[in-house]
């Protein structure tokens, strides 16, 4: 019993690590979405300069050697530097790229809930058609005697 | 002035102000004749260590900056060894900078033309950036003091070179 479950979790893994290996073998297409062209400014998808091909053939060569998408970026970056990349790298300064835009939008989120808050409080939207509540704010002083007035002159 | 009066106005000075730097960072004026150059430190195409143009003051310099997949690079790479030999010396050398171009292209191009002249590697086009370059080739010549006395935009050839390179060298062997 005990063979013959070895056996069988043997052919399982047999015929897993192929199928992973070929998972996280990198494609000149896959790297080409993720890469630019330095000197034409476009992602390397895109690109048709004598440089892009230059590129395509080097990226190519090394998934020839089998190496993955991250070593094969960190190739590029060794020979074009870090504009080599379509997106920043997440260290350093470039993390500002991603953490600004959600900072950005949190204090952006944070200041219309202050905004609409204060503008509940201060009885904003009650007066106009279907406005919120429901019920209208109470009229002032100086309003109540002009509408008595009002009323007195017509007469109702 | 108010809180929310101040915190406007700092809200629009941080939006003009990433404007101006996003600008000053991206843009590229070039150089004039009669400006210093930029001499910040390259590494070697070939070796190791850096170099750097301030290495070289005191003598007259031919940069040249070029890339292994232009062809007009192609073009004039004979012209500038030819020039080299007849003229580099004491008082004048060429310098090859191989700018956006993978280090192993530019290598081979090198030991395909026999270039004898030193060369550096600008991988991520930062010097050309620096120097103002619109692309490759582009050659500028500067004088003993680094700063820029003459711009070739574009490939140069036997005729440009003897011609407006030349002159403006110390006479003999140079």
């Amino acid at each position: 019993m005990r063979a013959r479950a070895a056996l069988l979790a043997a052919l399982v893994l047999a015929l897993l690590a192929p199928a992973a290996a070929a998972a996280e073998r990198a494609s000149l297409t896959e790297v080409e979405k993720q890469v630019m062209c330095p000197v034409c400014g476009t992602l390397l998808q895109l690109a048709e300069s004598p440089q892009a091909q230059r590129e395509r053939v080097f990226i190519n060569n090394l998934i020839g050697e089998g190496k993955s998408e991250g070593e094969i970026k960190d190739a590029l970056v060794a020979e074009y530097g870090n504009e080599v990349l379509a997106l920043p790298p997440e260290s350093g300064f470039s993390l500002s790229a991603y953490v600004v835009p959600i900072i950005a939008l949190l204090v952006a989120a944070a200041a219309l809930a202050i905004g609409v808050l204060r503008w509940r409080r201060a009885g904003g939207g009650s007066g106009g058609v279907g406005g919120g509540s429901g019920r209208p704010a109470a009229p002032s002083e100086r309003d109540s005697e002009r509408l008595d007035a009002d009323l007195a002159r017509y007469d109702l | 002035m108010s809180f929310r009066s101040v915190i406007a106005v700092l809200g629009v000075l941080a939006v003009v102000g990433l404007l101006v730097f996003g600008l000053a960072s991206k843009g590229s004026s070039g150089l004039a004749v009669g400006d210093p150059v930029p001499t910040s430190a390259l590494p070697r195409l070939e070796g190791d260590g850096s170099g750097s143009l301030a290495a070289y003051r005191g003598r007259w310099v031919l940069v040249n900056f070029w890339a292994s997949w232009c062809e007009p690079c192609r073009a004039e790479a004979p012209a500038l060894e030819k020039f080299q030999r007849e003229h580099g010396g004491p008082r004048f050398a060429v310098l090859g900078i191989d700018t956006r171009d993978l280090s192993g292209d530019g290598q081979d191009f090198v030991r395909e033309f026999g270039l004898s002249y030193p060369q550096l590697r600008d991988g991520d086009g930062g010097a050309a950036h620096d120097y103002g370059t619109s692309g490759v080739p582009e050659t500028f010549l500067v004088d003993p003091q680094g700063r820029l006395r003459l711009h070739v935009p574009g490939p140069v050839d036997e005729q440009t070179l003897e011609g407006s390179v030349a002159p403006l060298l110390p006479e003999g062997k140079s």
